[in-house]
């Protein structure tokens, strides 16, 4: 209900797992209903447990300057009341029934879930399809949660100087298309928000041919299935979703913002224009990113953290679920002693190792073998399991997982080296500093 | 994302899994959780074999916690834990690092209050590598003084950095001003102070006193059968001496005399309020009917009153929980939410309320059975990976609870009742003797208090 919010939660998942990908065998069944509803199945019966998942196919992405944030403080109304469930009801009833609920939303999705003990499956069922259709948004509960929302960005943001940053560092990447504006949106349009938006909003966007059911876990296939029909096969398809036709144009030199806040040490992030596993060359941006940041022998943290010292945390990041191309970035926190361009040159001087020479075998090898690992350790959470393939169906398609690992392991040390050279160029780059200031 | 750690932690933090910060595990679950075995060299070996998956998860306690840390080296027992993967007898700290990544793995020791814990996970044909390198760091550490000296520069300006987190900054002057000079009120401020006087050989000396395999549980999860997992152990342990432990007496967190408030400016947008005192230890017997209790009153996500009073209601907080964090020693009782400056007050008055009332009315039937159909129907999700059954299996050895604990968890939550909820709030709770931190901008909070 934390209504986690933002790719935030689902970016860290993917530190976890960047390295994950499904296996050719991934024993999915896919439905999609004459509604248009795609359901997503997969047994699993190593624990008597079950996650049912929803993801919409709308987010940030689907929003415009002004009123930013809907998709967000739509999500948090969502737990606020629906026709069979009342204000308040929702998570108490999945928590007496011994559940745990919770929801995020990102730049490309809005995703709702339910963990139960295998035989309360149902419920979460039950709870889906009426609020997909039959959200109150009650004006007053409305204002009340947009004032929480508020408080979630004075936590998120206004009092954290580095997110304030890398927020900033978004808004300075894209110029014309809506990654530019953060999930949460920016305080005015927050503010700027009415109910009646939110009503559009959800009218427009929640609907099943607009959203993905995944289900992991305990149960049977075929009784599941005949449940998802019987709660949500009578549900209307909802209207023509707007398509999103902004483009990024190719930039043409790097962008630099700098920030200045109250903070204790700088940090640097640089991002990189890249793009999205819907292209081949996201498999040898993905080893390349295992390469420069995964674990404490990859090159970010031996080299700045651990020889040099000159970075408290450095690492890399590839938002490669993505709808549309969005960044690679590598990123470094100041030592005390140290300066920002010191940093920022040795974060650069990796980079262009990667483009002049090729990486050891040993670095590949190590690569494919954490993504190799991590597929395997990726089962034994239905949870995380359930979020791949929603996030990948609701992108572009979760048979692309199918896909990853064979892609990881084609991967030659001329290919890494070739998207270095490609992607890591300075005017592909845009670089966010914060300045510490005292105030 | 540096900081997308610390959000996801408080969400965890928030959410439902705050009543389950005092609740190691619950029921439904088959009549034992794993198996006992000692060691040849006296190591306590919790096994659970599960063969779904090729990969194995493993979780060990050593008694070498802060608690366990002369009371003039604070910091010196997580310093410790923090070193053992930084190079051995005859591996490099960036040997060690290349093992365990090339195989995909996992492999960590940390500090903690009345543990250390070490973690490893591995896929099953590696066992050998993952349990020879765990082994390794924690039997033939080098304490190399190029490694101490970059660990004692990275802690010191770790500290520094967080001093820019309105949480951290918070929750430490809550911690000093509950626990006083007991171990658990270690805070970063005294680390800073003692780490730049810190000498190799004192962590020889506590690492010669702490580390031992008869300080040390060791829970492995996974596709491994026992024979092969003791004959590894005792093979990979071999050697390891007994050491004599010990813990320095304790000195006894301060008694709060009044309402205590300390205020802390920072030109923030919002009061950072922290608000509790003193909890209760693991072993008391009222644990259950407390944890009830606590899951009512701002423990049980949103169930609880505080949240539903302050988030819900008045839309003043995103977050505000309680948390009573029970281990070997009393913890603390601790109430947490942000709001923005102009609402402290009011978000401190209600808070106050709900306290208040928890202590004279009974809960209702209602709360009491919600609070309990959660806390025994939720037991399947607390055991659904290899890596959560390691964790209690070490949590039911430290608190002795019994490899049954999980089948007699519903008996133990379903004894509890309202007389009893409303006792414990009365025993437990006590709004007149109450430490409450708030930081924030002091200007526009204006506190009443």
């Amino acid at each position: 209900m934390m209504r986690i919010k933002e790719s935030l939660m689902v970016v860290l998942l993917l530190l976890f797992l960047s390295t994950l990908g499904f296996g050719q065998d991934m024993k999915v069944t896919e439905t999609m209903l004459p509604n248009g509803l795609k359901v997503l199945l997969k047994e699993e019966h190593k624990s008597p447990v079950v996650t049912f998942q929803i993801w919409y196919r709308v987010g940030s992405r689907n929003e415009r300057l002004g009123k930013t944030g809907m998709s967000h403080l739509l999500e948090h109304m969502m737990f606020k009341g629906s026709k069979k469930y009342g204000p308040k009801q929702f998570s108490q009833v999945v928590q007496r029934n011994g559940g745990n609920d919770n929801a995020f939303t990102g730049k490309n999705y809005t995703a709702y879930f339910e963990n139960f003990a295998a035989d309360r499956l149902e419920i979460a069922m039950d709870l889906e399809s009426d609020r997909m259709q039959n959200l109150l948004l009650d004006p007053k509960a409305f204002l009340s949660e947009r004032d929480v929302v508020k408080e979630e960005r004075r936590m998120r943001y206004e009092d954290d100087p580095t997110n304030t940053m890398v927020e900033q560092m978004m808004a300075t990447a894209f110029s014309a298309h809506p990654y530019q504006w953060p999930v949460i949106g920016w305080m005015a349009d927050i503010g700027n928000i009415s109910r009646d938006d939110l009503y559009d909003h959800y009218r427009t966007y929640y609907a099943p041919d607009n959203a993905t059911i995944v289900i992991v876990g305990d149960f049977d296939t075929k009784k599941v299935l005949t449940l998802v029909r019987k709660y949500f096969g009578s549900i209307p398809r909802g209207p023509e979703v707007p398509k999103v036709g902004a483009v990024e144009p190719k930039q043409l030199g790097e962008k630099r913002v700098i920030v200045k806040q109250e903070a204790e040490l700088p940090a640097i992030y640089a991002g990189y224009k890249v793009p999205t596993i819907k292209h081949p060359d996201a498999y040898a941006l993905n080893v390349l990113q295992g390469i420069l940041s995964s674990g404490k022998s990859s090159r970010l943290y031996k080299g700045l953290v651990y020889e040099k010292q000159i970075a408290l945390y450095a690492g890399g990041d590839y938002d490669d679920v993505s709808a549309d191309p969005n960044l690679f970035y590598v990123f470094a926190g100041v030592m005390p002693g140290k300066t920002t361009e010191e940093v920022e040159k040795a974060i650069y001087a990796e980079i262009e190792k990667l483009k002049n020479e090729q990486v050891t075998d040993e670095e590949l090898q190590k690569a494919k073998n954490q993504a190799e690992a991590g597929f395997v350790m990726s089962q034994d959470s239905v949870f995380y399991q359930a979020m791949l393939l929603g996030q990948y169906e609701t992108v572009a398609n979760w048979k692309l997982f199918g896909q990853y690992l064979d892609g990881i392991r084609a991967v030659k040390k001329e290919d890494v080296q070739r998207v270095a050279k490609t992607y890591f160029v300075e005017e592909n780059r845009t670089v966010g500093i914060l300045v510490p200031v005292k105030k | 994302m540096r900081n997308v750690h610390k959000i996801m932690k408080r969400c965890i933090l928030i959410g439902l899994m705050a009543a389950m910060v005092v609740t190691p595990l619950t029921a439904r679950s088959a009549e034992s959780l794993g198996k006992r075995i000692i060691l040849k060299n006296g190591m306590v070996l919790l096994l659970s074999e599960k063969h779904e998956i090729p990969m194995v998860s493993v979780s060990m306690a050593i008694k070498a916690g802060s608690v366990a840390e002369p009371v003039e080296k604070p910091g010196l027992a997580s310093l410790t834990a923090s070193l053992l993967t930084q190079g051995t007898a005859k591996r490099t700290a960036s040997q060690i690092s290349r093992e365990i990544d090339f195989v995909g793995g996992s492999l960590s020791v940390s500090g903690g209050a009345d543990y250390a814990s070490a973690g490893l996970r591995i896929l099953k044909k590696d066992i050998n590598i993952g349990f020879d390198l765990l082994s390794d760091v924690l039997m033939h550490p080098a304490f190399d003084q190029k490694e101490i000296d970059r660990k004692v520069k990275e802690t010191l300006a770790s500290i520094q950095q967080q001093k820019e987190e309105p949480s951290v900054i918070a929750g430490e002057a809550f911690t000093r001003a509950v626990f006083g000079q007991h171990p658990y009120g270690r805070t970063n401020e005294d680390v800073a102070a003692f780490l730049p006087n810190l000498l190799r050989q004192d962590i020889v000396e506590f690492y010669s006193r702490c580390y031992g395999p008869n300080n040390v549980i060791i829970a492995v999860v996974g596709d491994v059968n026992e024979k092969e997992v003791v004959s590894l152990l005792d093979e990979q342990f071999k050697g390891w001496k007994p050491v004599n432990g010990g813990i320095p007496a304790r000195q006894t967190p301060p008694a709060i005399g009044a309402v205590t408030v300390k205020k802390m400016d920072k030109n923030i947008t919002q009061a950072n309020i922290a608000i509790g005192h003193l909890g209760i230890t693991r072993e008391n017997p009222d644990y259950y009917s407390v944890m009830i209790m606590n899951y009512i009153l701002g423990g049980g996500g949103f169930s609880s009153r505080l949240m539903d009073n302050i988030r819900d209601n008045r839309g003043l907080a995103y977050d505000v929980h309680s948390t009573f964090s029970a281990q070997k020693d009393a913890g603390s009782f601790r109430i947490w939410m942000q709001t923005k400056s102009e609402s402290a007050n009011e978000s401190i008055d209600e808070i106050f309320k709900e306290v208040r009332r928890i202590r004279v009315e009974p809960v209702s039937e209602k709360e009491l059975a919600d609070a309990k159909a959660y806390l025994t129907g939720s037991f399947p999700l607390r055991m659904d990976t290899y890596a959560k059954i390691a964790g209690m299996l070490t949590a039911i050895e430290v608190y002795d609870l019994g490899l049954d604990y999980p089948r007699k968890y519903p008996a133990l939550i379903n004894a509890v009742t309202r007389e009893d909820i409303l006792r414990v709030a009365k025993k437990y709770l006590d709004p007149d003797h109450m430490v409450i931190i708030v930081l924030g901008n002091q200007e526009k909070i204006k506190l009443k208090y």
